[in-house]
C-alpha cells in the first residue's frame, strides 16, 4: 500500500515537474525558427477588438503576423489584477491597469521598465499621453486608451437632459436608477456630489459619501456592471451612470437613449500597457505592446470600445462620426473639469469597498 | 487489498482538490492580512448577518416550493407507462443541457417590463413589476433546482415494489392509507436527498439574485464573491461560516430521515 502511494507521489511529482520544464523551455525558446514562443496577456474583459462587428480579431492579427502564441486572460477589476499579480503564481507579461494601479503596482516595485527601443510604434503615441502623472518619466507605461464617466439617460423617460449627478438621486425616478456597482466609480460619485475630491479620500470622506448612496438606495432599481447594456438597450431604467465610450456602444442599439455630462466633470481615467516583474518573455511582451499600438490596430480598438485612443496615426483610420464623438473624445473644456484617481491608502480603500458592500447588503 | 488499489486515484484527487482547499480556506479564515492568527475576518463576518439570514430564507423558500411541486409530480410521473416516463424525464433534463446564466437570462427578458409575462397581465388589466424583487430570485431558483428535487423522489419511488402495495391493498387499505402508510414513508429518501440537494446549492448560489433581484437582493454567494477578489481571509471566513450552517443542517437532515427510517 505505501509503496503504491510513494510510487504514485513520485509520479505526479515527476509529470508536473516535467510539464514545468517543458514550460520553461518553450517559453524561452523565442530564438529558434519555428517556435517564437508565447507572450501571457492579462487584459480587462472585452477589451480589444475581437473580431466581431466586421472588425478584426487583433490577437489573432499578431499571432499570425509574428507566429508567437498568444495566451489571454482576462479579469474584471483593477483589484482583481493586483490580487492575481501579488497572490497567484500565474504568470503575466503584459498587464493593462488603471492609473491608480499602476501608481500601486510601481509603489511596491511591481513593474519592470520597458525597452522602447523595442516599441517603434510608440511614436505614434500623442506627447500628452506620454509621461502622465502616474509615471512621470515613462518608463513603464504605454497608454492604451483613456475616457471619463457620464449618465446616459432614456428620453422618453428623463424629462430634460440631466446637467449634474444629481439626475440620479431624482426621486421621480424611482425604481427606474441604475448605479454603478464599482465601488470607486459609485463613492466618487457621491463624493463629487459631497464637495469632496474623489482622486484621494480619508474614512470620514467614504462615510459622508456611503450616507448619500443609502440616500440613493430606495430610489435604486440595481446595482450594476455590465447589465447597464440590456437594461438600457431593453428600456428598463430611465438612467445610469457608466463610461462614456460603453455609453456610445450601448446608444448605437436604442435610438430613444442620449447622454449627459456632469457639469462638475466626472472621473478621467487612463489605462496603460505596463510589464510586470514577474514577466518571462519580455521581447514578445514588446512585440505585442508594439502590435497593438500600429495606426490601424489601435484604430480597430478604437471603433470597437469607442474608448478614446492616445496614437495619433489611428486617427486617419477612424470615421469622422467617432472622431467627432464627445464620447470617445471629450472636449479639453470637459477634460479639464475632471478628477483622476490617484493611489489610495490600503486600509482606506478597503473600508471604501465594505461600505459599498454594506449599503447594498444591509438596510437603512 | 484490490478495491483498496482501486480507489487510491480517487482519495489523491480527495486530497488535492477538497481537503487542501479545505484546510487553506480554514487557516485563511483565521489569519488577517499580515498573516498571523486572527478573529478579526469572523468580527466582520457578522455583520453580514442579514444577508446569511436573507440567503438561508430564500434557500428555505425555494427548497420547499420544489417539494410541493417536485413531490406530486414525481408521483405522477411513476404511474404512468414506462415509455412516457422516459420522455418527461427526458423532458426534465433537456434544459439542463443549456448554460445555467443563459436560463436566468431566458428570465430576465420573460419577466421585465413589458416582456411577455407584464404583457399577459396587462392585458388582464394588472399592471406590475415581475423582475428585481426576491420573488424573482425565488423563482429563479425553483426553476432551476426543481430537476434535482424531481430526479431523486423518482428514482426512489419507481424502485417501491409493487407488492407491498398489493399487499396493503389486500389488507383493506383505501388509496389515502396506501400512500401514507406506504408509499410516503418508502420515499423519504428520495425526499432528503432531494431537499439537501436543492438547498445546499441554493444557498450557496451567486449571479441569480445579480441578475434577478433588486438593489438589496444580496446572497451570501454574492458577497463572498466580491470579498473573494479584495480580501481572501473575509471571502474564507464568510465561506466557512456557510459550511458550517450547511454542515448543521445535513446532520438534521440526516438525523430526521434515519428517525423516519426506522418508525
Amino acid at each position: 500500500m505505501k509503496k503504491i502511494i510513494s510510487f504514485v507521489l513520485c509520479a505526479v511529482l515527476i509529470c508536473t515537474s516535467a510539464a514545468l520544464f517543458a514550460g520553461c523551455g518553450s517559453g524561452s525558446g523565442s530564438g529558434s525558427s519555428e517556435n517564437k514562443g508565447e507572450v501571457n496577456v492579462y487584459n480587462w474583459g472585452d477589451y480589444v477588438a475581437n473580431g466581431m462587428d466586421g472588425l478584426k480579431d487583433v490577437v489573432a492579427e499578431f499571432e499570425k503576423e509574428t507566429g508567437i502564441k498568444v495566451n489571454y486572460t482576462t479579469y474584471d477589476t483593477n483589484e482583481e489584477l493586483y490580487n492575481m499579480l501579488k497572490n497567484s503564481n500565474a504568470e503575466y507579461d503584459v498587464i493593462v491597469p488603471s492609473e491608480y494601479m499602476v501608481t500601486k503596482l510601481l509603489s511596491e516595485d511591481m513593474l519592470m521598465e520597458i525597452n522602447f527601443d523595442n516599441i517603434p510604434n510608440y511614436k505614434y503615441i500623442n506627447d500628452r499621453y506620454k509621461k502622465l502623472p502616474f509615471d512621470p518619466e515613462g518608463k513603464y507605461t504605454v497608454c492604451y486608451d483613456w475616457g471619463v464617466t457620464a449618465m446616459i439617460y432614456d428620453k422618453t423617460k428623463v424629462d430634460k437632459k440631466p446637467t449634474s449627478w444629481e439626475a440620479l438621486w431624482d426621486p421621480k425616478l424611482k425604481g427606474q436608477i441604475l448605479m454603478i456597482n464599482n465601488s470607486r466609480d459609485a463613492m466618487g460619485i457621491a463624493m463629487q456630489l459631497c464637495g469632496i475630491n474623489p482622486s484621494n479620500f480619508t474614512k470620514a470622506d467614504v462615510d459622508k459619501a456611503a450616507a448619500k448612496l443609502r440616500e440613493q438606495k430606495p430610489l435604486v432599481k440595481k446595482y450594476v456592471m455590465d447589465q447597464v447594456f440590456t437594461e438600457m438597450e431593453g428600456s428598463q431604467a430611465a438612467i445610469a451612470p457608466y463610461y462614456a465610450g460603453d455609453i456610445s456602444v450601448i446608444m448605437e442599439n436604442n435610438k430613444n437613449l442620449d447622454y449627459a455630462f456632469p457639469e462638475s466633470g466626472s472621473n478621467l481615467f487612463y489605462d496603460s500597457f505596463c510589464i510586470p516583474k514577474t514577466c518571462k518573455n519580455k521581447e514578445n511582451a514588446e512585440a505585442f505592446i508594439n502590435f497593438m499600438n500600429k495606426p490601424e490596430i489601435a484604430a480597430e480598438n478604437c471603433k470597437y470600445l469607442l474608448y478614446g485612443t492616445p496614437n495619433d496615426g489611428a486617427l486617419e483610420y477612424l470615421d469622422e462620426d467617432i472622431k467627432n464623438s464627445e464620447l470617445t473624445f471629450p472636449s479639453d473644456e470637459y477634460i479639464k473639469k475632471c478628477y483622476t484617481f490617484s493611489d489610495v491608502d490600503p486600509e482606506v480603500y478597503a473600508y471604501m469597498q465594505e461600505e459599498f458592500l454594506k449599503i447594498q447588503t444591509t438596510n437603512n | 487489498m484490490k478495491s483498496k488499489k482501486l480507489s487510491i486515484p480517487y482519495i489523491i484527487w480527495m486530497l488535492i482538490f477538497t481537503m487542501i482547499p479545505l484546510v487553506m480556506i480554514f487557516i485563511s479564515a483565521f489569519t488577517n492580512k499580515n498573516g498571523s492568527f486572527s478573529l478579526e475576518p469572523f468580527q466582520k463576518a457578522f455583520e453580514h448577518t442579514g444577508v446569511f439570514t436573507k440567503s438561508l430564507w430564500i434557500a428555505f423558500i425555494s427548497t420547499l416550493i420544489c417539494l410541493v411541486l417536485a413531490y406530486p409530480l414525481a408521483y405522477m410521473i411513476t404511474k404512468m407507462k414506462r415509455s412516457t416516463q422516459r420522455t418527461v424525464i427526458m423532458l426534465m433534463m433537456i434544459p439542463m443541457w443549456m448554460n445555467f446564466l443563459l436560463r436566468i437570462y431566458a428570465w430576465i427578458i420573460l419577466l421585465q417590463d413589458n416582456g411577455p409575462v407584464d404583457q399577459v397581465m396587462s392585458f388582464f388589466g394588472i399592471h406590475g413589476h415581475y423582475i428585481n424583487n426576491t420573488g424573482a430570485v425565488i423563482v429563479g431558483m425553483v426553476y432551476e433546482y426543481l430537476p434535482f428535487m424531481v430526479l431523486p423522489i423518482y428514482t426512489v419511488m419507481s424502485k417501491i415494489d409493487g407488492g407491498l402495495i398489493e399487499a396493503a391493498q389486500d389488507l383493506g387499505s383505501n388509496g389515502f392509507d396506501v400512500f401514507r402508510r406506504i408509499v410516503f414513508p418508502l420515499s423519504i429518501p428520495g425526499i432528503i436527498s432531494g431537499i439537501t440537494m436543492v438547498f445546499v446549492p441554493s444557498a450557496s448560489t451567486f449571479l441569480v439574485a445579480q441578475y434577478l433581484g433588486g438593489n438589496d437582493d444580496k446572497m451570501i454567494g454574492d458577497v463572498i464573491e466580491s470579498y473573494f477578489m479584495t480580501d481572501q481571509n473575509m471571502a474564507s471566513a464568510l465561506s466557512l461560516v456557510l459550511m458550517v450552517f450547511i454542515f448543521v443542517f445535513l446532520v438534521i437532515m440526516n438525523l430526521f430521515g434515519d428517525e423516519e427510517a426506522i418508525a
